[in-house]
């Protein structure tokens, strides 16, 4: 019976596509489509901050040299994990995260609590030869980055198209993008006090790579490997709360 | 080949390749100072060269009336070639790649396309759309019209998606080397890149419909059931996973649509079912034509191809999520991922075992035709890394699996025993019907290439179970005092061996690769010097029609 049934279904080619489209699109509705409408899905965390122009500039250098392949951002609810890196990650801590860079494969260890463990000047000397402070890694160098000047003429654009896809930037920091990102990286310039007052004033204002005369790829990059993990203290918290 | 196509065609493939050049232009104009124009640039060369080639031939007769009873093979030939290209290129990167690994500095120091993190995705995109996504164009026109006994309905459309998929191609790899990726894993290029697949997918849909449409054969063979699903879901999920906003059109970069859980859900859903419906339903296509074709034996069971078929289409959409075990990932859904990853074993082994069964009565066949025993290998491997992923999928396990290179491990199961072989057997039978020769330049070098892939694939999957396992260890050892053993870098150290082993084991599997070309080359100058030989052996309704289906 259901052999003659499927005898039918192989002698119509539409019938056949419809039938794949449907069976195939199940999975998928099921499992994805619940996330954007089941509220406890993502944390609330009221403390949460917008990356800068010079943070966001730098996590795209994270995505352009490929890091994220060999370091993960995700710590999972696991002894260990915790014990290693830090308190397991929380859903909201990506919610700005376009794309979320949680990783699959620990080449190097993960770096969702990165922001803050080290000093600038270690990240760079790291990112420089990563065999000068750790003689056993096999990390690539990246020395393009700090005599690469960093390209902040379209930050701009940047913020406002993270905008469009739901990340609350306000005009007043789309309109400055190009002075905060310069000023982020220069504390004494005219354009650092801007900076915390649109981001909070636990923004970190210094020259990153060592250097703050001029903004290279360096600044941005070691500006955002500060602030990994550090946009919300909602995971410490959550911690915390359990172990009460 | 530019004069096999009618006068008409050539026009149209002038006016497309026209839009082409214009579209690279405004892209290398737009998007000055950024990676785009870079991106303009190749379009524009690339479709200029192909301009003169069509302009080379514009004026020839047009071809003659007797093609339309013959299959169109010309597309179907280029893109073995192109395949083999991918595969050597992919390859050599991915033990270069694999090689850093071990020796951080074996590189052009100081030269960002040459770091890890740029040539990894050349790696992956070079073999899995490169060498697996021309072979599986490739074989599909040649299993379409066989199957269906019925020439394809134009000789442009096959065309436009083989070379426009291979553009994408070119965009996507070369984009990784100047910095242009989405960071999707195995969704890496941009918004214009995957437009212009989106454009290029249509057509080999189109083609597809258009060319079962004129079948002769009452009933739509399983080979052509997977190579649908292949085409159809990948639309779906390519869709899907790059919804993304440019930052300006002069730009090529773009940020994601989703954002984190819900981005990370998407692109595991999309990641997986690549998995499944690049990686394996196209490749299954190919072993349901070929297999049989080759062993002269007709497939075991039509009811299991029915059952696994509609199992592998429902199930794996579903099987994602395992790849965010114990993350923020609601747990209900990671539930619902490991459930339906475990069902998936029915369905999947009721494909290898279908295999297998159809070589019943044709062993001695697997024991003297290497080719066929590509093909018995292949299948082998199906089955046992869909073991390995349904049991990597339980969440005890996963916990100590992933992030580890156990995951590597499995992926290159996969990919070397399971996909590389089904397409190196199924090349090794399609090349001598292409060019018309009565068997491969040599059947000692097949023999060669069958043990250097099993010896590279069984090395390389051993080095990775033996690392991963060992890193998943090492991360969770507590010692006396209750604390963590071993820093993260007593298990980087503990890798070295292994990773030595593991590009060692690639060497030997791209040497298969060369040596495979090699006979390609030799088969094809073979056929170049005997071409005087019969014609229309080869022909839509009286020649040999595809395997019969099962069952009759």
């Amino acid at each position: 019976m259901k052999e003659f049934f499927h005898r039918k279904i192989e002698r119509n080619a539409i019938g056949f596509v419809l039938a794949i489209v449907g069976v195939a699109s199940i999975g998928g509705l099921v499992e994805i489509a619940p996330l954007f409408t089941i509220h406890e899905t993502v944390e609330e965390a009221p403390d949460m901050r917008l990356y800068t122009p010079l943070e966001l500039a730098g996590r795209n250098i994270y995505i352009r040299e490929g890091c994220y392949a060999c370091h993960s951002q995700m710590i999972r609810t696991l002894r260990d994990e915790v014990e290693r890196y830090g308190p397991y990650s929380l859903a909201v801590e990506s919610k700005y995260d376009h794309p979320m860079l949680w990783g699959s494969k620990r080449t190097g260890p993960d770096l969702a609590r990165l922001g803050g463990k080290y000093s600038d000047a270690w990240h760079v000397a790291h990112l420089m030869n990563p065999r000068d402070v750790v003689p056993e890694s096999v990390m690539p160098r990246y020395g393009w980055l700090k005599r690469n000047a960093l390209r902040i003429d379209d930050l701009g654009e940047h913020l406002a198209a993270q905008r469009d896809v739901g990340v609350p930037y306000t005009d007043a920091m789309i309109e400055n993008a190009v002075a905060d990102a310069r000023g982020q990286a220069n504390p004494d310039g005219p354009e650092a006090g801007g900076v915390a007052e649109r981001y909070g004033e636990a923004t970190n204002v210094r020259a990153f790579d060592g250097n703050p005369g001029t903004l290279t790829e360096m600044d941005a990059l070691v500006a955002y490997l500060q602030i990994v993990g550090q946009l919300t203290q909602a995971a410490h918290q959550e911690t915390a709360a359990k172990e009460e | 080949m530019v004069t096999g196509l009618t006068v008409s065609e050539r026009h149209m493939a002038l006016f497309v390749l026209g839009a082409l050049a214009l579209a690279g232009l405004a892209m290398a104009v737009g998007g000055r100072g950024d990676p785009l124009a870079v991106h303009g640039y190749i379009v524009l060369a690339f479709s200029l060269g192909l301009g003169f080639v069509v302009l080379s031939a514009l004026f020839a007769p047009e071809p003659p009336e007797s093609r339309l009873s013959e299959y169109y093979d010309d597309p179907t030939r280029v893109g073995i070639i192109l395949s083999l290209a991918w595969a050597v290129a992919g390859m050599f990167v991915g033990v270069w790649v694999a090689a850093l690994l071990a020796w951080p500095e074996l590189t052009f120091v100081d030269s960002a396309w040459a770091s890890f993190g740029r040539l990894r995705p050349v790696h992956t995109s070079g073999v899995i759309f490169g060498f697996g996504g021309n072979a599986l164009i490739a074989t599909s026109f040649h299993v379409l019209q066989r199957t269906s006994r019925a020439r394809l309905p134009d000789q442009f459309s096959p065309w436009f998606v083989l070379i426009g998929y291979n553009l994408f191609c070119l965009i996507a790899a070369s984009g990784y080397l100047i910095g242009v990726t989405q960071s999707k894993e195995y969704a890496e290029p941009e918004w214009y890149a995957d437009i212009w697949l989106v454009i290029v997918w249509v057509a080999y849909f189109v083609l597809y419909i258009r060319t079962l449409q004129r079948r002769k054969e009452p009933h739509i063979y399983v080979a052509n059931w997977y190579y649908m699903a292949f085409i159809l879901v990948v639309a779906v999920l390519h869709i899907v996973n790059n919804l993304a906003v440019p930052v300006t059109f002069g730009h090529a970069k773009s940020y994601s649509l989703f954002s984190g859980v819900q981005d990370a859900m998407t692109q595991w859903w999309y990641g997986h079912n690549a998995v499944a419906f690049f990686l394996t339903s196209g490749f299954l296509g190919m072993m349901y034509y070929y297999l049989p074709k080759r062993a002269g034996r007709p497939i075991f069971s039509y009811r299991l191809s029915i059952i696994s078929f509609w199992g592998i289409t429902f199930m794996y959409m579903w099987a994602g999520a395992h790849h965010l075990h114990y993350t923020a990932l609601p747990q209900w859904v990671q539930t619902l991922g490991m459930t339906f990853s475990l069902v998936l074993l029915v369905p999947s082994w009721a494909s290898a075992g279908n295999a297998l069964a159809t070589l019943n009565g044709a062993w001695h066949k697997v024991r003297d035709d290497a080719t066929l025993r590509f093909m018995m290998v292949a299948a082998v491997f199906y089955g046992l890394s869909t073991f390995e992923g349904s049991f990597m999928a339980i969440r005890a396990v996963n916990s100590l699996s992933h992030y580890t290179d156990w995951t590597v491990g499995h992926v290159h199961a996969g990919a070397l025993g399971w996909v590389a072989m089904i397409t190196f057997g199924s090349l090794y039978a399609l090349v001598p019907w292409m060019w018309k020769t009565e068997r491969m330049y040599s059947p000692r070098l097949i023999e060669l290439h069958f043990w250097l892939a099993l010896a590279g694939t069984v090395v390389y999957v051993f080095a990775m179970w033996n690392s991963g396992i060992i890193q998943g260890l090492m991360w969770r050892t507590y010692n006396d005092s209750g604390t963590l053993a071993y820093s993260f870098i007593d298990s980087l150290v503990a890798m070295h061996p292994y990773y030595i082993a593991r590009a060692f084991g690639g060497l030997l599997f791209l040497t298969g690769a060369v040596v495979c070309c090699v006979n390609v080359a030799m088969t094809i100058r073979m056929a170049r010097h005997a071409r005087k030989a019969e014609a229309g052996g080869d022909v839509p309704l009286y020649g040999q029609a595809g395997a019969a289906q099962a069952g009759e």
